[in-house]
């Protein structure tokens, strides 16, 4: 970690961790909005048509994508308190306490 | 929610058949609207908090729900009665671009809101901002633009207030009251209705919808599930129900747009569905009453925790929408108590046939309550956007917190009181009109929200001038679209998309407008080195939790407009 001093920074993220959330985040968007991928009527399910069921099939996934990124992004950037004066985070406060 | 039912073009009827009144299932309907009612005045008492004169406290419940409440509160919040009663009817009239889109747009809504909303909820707790202009006047060191949000905001929630009276009224007029000629026995159901609910809103401000919410979300899963089961098989099978859906939306024309009805989309409408998609997901958390909602979480992690379980909500709008396929099957005939066919009606008319005529009265309040949620949480938004953004910024810039709870209660009512004169003037077609403008003009403040919440990058006089072209650009094209059976402006929300050349959601072409120009401008700006606004929050705010300390209100200054950080 870096040792100058973070006031005014957002707390320290593993950006890979970050862009797999928003990759899984993103499936569901271009899966749904390639229209032309599921616009068909075959094959039927239990009579539903292909366009209908396959779309109730992402709001399953989707869902399960969302919470995945969930799990990824509270990994990815933990949370850090702030100071008491909320304009740096308590790693630093440490280092500060002396100079108040 | 935004429901894309161009006017439902009443055909001639044939031999009407009004039924009179359903006196088993009007009573079961006005026991759960008592029960309601009740729950709504006890709502104050629930978590007490020491005083309920402050915005914080009437306007977002405490900032204090959880995620079950958050879940029940958004979805009571988000999927409104219009909806339930909007998107059936569209799939019935006209099919699926109308009707289905719907889906993706509320599945796709949820990775998009994961991203971004969280952030918003952490800044607008550092800094006590209870609607999205006091984040962005706070962020841009701008009033114009914080007013512009501001202005978008409440003009965009009044129709869809005005909505959910329709919503109302479609049940009561197929229960056989509500309409007829006689003023009384025509509006009075109606008025004491939103009487009732205007008064436990103004009692107990945004805890009222939450606990009603509950209510609300178990009798809609409980009808849809029922409905979804039971109502098929009586009309011959899901199979068959596509087939019948299949014949009549291949054989028929929308006769607003001329346009053939949609069973399955065609190549030639796919930008349509996919933009109508987009636009409305990308749309629906810059209301303000989706906001309300959202920052009314206990924690910064709420709103992402929900945005993996509200998707239930979709699975079951879906279920919902198909219903407007089953009453195909089931040959309902939506008549109105005027003698017209009515396609809002379908819905409530497909339960008063199939149905028992209690179940039918369980299906009418689910409906009914289902409207009056939404209802409450938009006149909430609606008011403190007024109060924060347009009375305590441009009045009376030193009222206290009291004076803001204050005014925010009236103006909840006041608020109501119009869109009741709305629905009750007007034709309907005004409101459904107005709400489709409002999906379009909602969407041309995402840049200012959400692009503000990760950069400055923009300037603020670009993000204004961006906005509003993007509103009259957006305008201009809905009056555009003119219905071909009547002559009459703002007959959908799909145009010609420049560049593209296909139809499309008029938001989403406004919307590529505003931010071309925005970031053109923004250059322009830069370079005639046109001043910064001050930025009232740290970097640090985007990430700040529950525990984390607020920022303290300064006493504000005669020249500055936000207490500084």
């Amino acid at each position: 970690m870096s040792t100058t001093p973070h006031r005014h920074e957002a707390p320290p993220a593993n950006k890979g961790l970050l862009a797999l959330a928003g990759v899984l985040l993103a499936i569901p968007i271009v899966a749904l909005l390639l229209v032309g991928t599921y616009a068909k009527d075959e094959p039927r399910v239990f009579g539903f048509p292909f366009f209908i069921w396959y779309q109730f099939v992402w709001v399953v996934l989707c869902s399960a994508l969302t919470y995945t990124a969930y799990r990824i992004v509270l990994k990815a950037r933990p949370h850090v308190p702030m100071s008491r004066e909320g304009d740096s985070f308590d790693d630093d406060i440490t280092r500060e306490d002396g100079l108040r | 929610m935004t429901a894309i039912a161009p006017s439902l073009a009443p055909a001639v009827a044939p031999a009407a058949d009004t039924g009179g009144v359903n006196g088993v299932a009007l009573t079961v309907l006005i026991f759960f609207f008592v029960i309601v009612a009740g729950a709504g005045f006890w709502a104050a008492r629930w978590r007490r908090p020491e005083s309920m004169e402050s915005l914080e406290e009437w306007g977002l419940g405490g900032r204090s729900f959880g995620t079950w409440i958050t879940w029940f509160l958004l979805g009571g919040d988000l999927y409104t009665a219009y909806t339930f009663v909007a998107v059936p009817a569209a799939m019935w009239a006209f099919g699926a671009v109308n009707g289905f889109f719907a889906v993706p747009y509320t599945i796709i809504l949820y990775p998009i809101i994961f991203v971004f909303m969280s952030r918003l909820w952490s800044v607008s707790h550092r800094h006590g901002y209870v609607t999205p202009a006091d984040f962005v006047e706070g962020r841009s060191g701008s009033r114009v633009l914080s007013l512009a949000v501001a202005v978008t905001g409440f003009l965009a929630t009044m129709p869809y207030i005005a909505l959910q009276l329709v919503g109302i009224q479609a049940v009561l007029e197929v229960a056989g009251v509500g309409g007829g000629n006689n003023w009384v026995a025509k509006d009075l159901p109606l008025f004491i209705a939103f009487l009732v609910l205007a008064l436990y809103t103004y009692t107990s401000g945004l805890r009222a919808p939450a606990i009603i919410a509950f209510v609300k979300d178990i009798l809609i899963y409980l009808v849809i599930i029922v409905a979804v089961i039971y109502l098929p098989s009586k009309v011959g099978g899901w199979g068959h129900v596509f087939d019948s859906a299949k014949e009549k939306m291949t054989t028929t024309t929308n006769p607003a747009t001329g346009n053939p009805n949609v069973f399955i989309p065609g190549p030639k409408a796919y930008w349509a569905y996919g933009t109508l998609a987009l636009g409305s997901a990308l749309a629906l958390f810059m209301y303000p009453h989706s906001i309300t909602a959202t920052l009314s979480a206990k924690s910064r992690n709420t709103i992402r925790k929900n945005a993996s379980i509200l998707p239930a909500y979709s699975f079951l709008l879906g279920l919902l929408a198909l219903l407007g396929w089953v009453a195909i099957a089931a040959g309902t005939k939506p008549v109105g108590l005027d003698g017209k066919v009515n396609g809002q009606l379908v819905i409530p008319q497909l339960f008063e046939d199939m149905f028992p005529s209690w179940f039918a009265g369980v299906a009418f309040a689910a409906i009914a309550i289902g409207a009056l949620v939404p209802a409450a949480i938009m006149s909430i938004a609606a008011a403190n956007t007024f109060t924060r953004n347009i009375y305590k910024a441009w009045i009376k810039p030193d009222a206290t917190v009291q004076q803001e709870a204050k005014v925010s209660k009236l103006t909840s009512l006041v608020v109501k009181a119009f869109a009741l004169i709305f629905v009750l003037t007007l034709d309907k077609s005004n409101a459904i009109n107005f709400q489709l403008l409002g999906g379009i003009w909602i969407l041309q403040t995402f840049p200012a929200l959400v692009f503000y919440l990760y950069t400055r990058w923009f300037h603020r006089w670009a993000l204004l001038a961006g906005w509003a072209v993007g509103m009259v650009y957006g305008t201009v094209a809905a009056y555009n679209v003119t219905n071909k059976a009547t002559g009459a402006p703002f007959a959908g929300s799909v145009a010609n998309m420049p560049l593209i050349g296909q139809l499309g959601y008029i938001a989403v072409t406004a919307f590529a407008i505003n931010v071309v120009v925005a970031a053109i401008l923004t250059l322009v700006l830069r370079a005639a080195k046109a001043p910064e606004g001050k930025d009232a929050t740290i970097p640090a705010d985007y990430f700040a939790e529950a525990g984390d300390p607020r920022v303290e209100k300064l006493p504000v200054g005669p020249h500055e407009l936000t207490p500084s950080a």
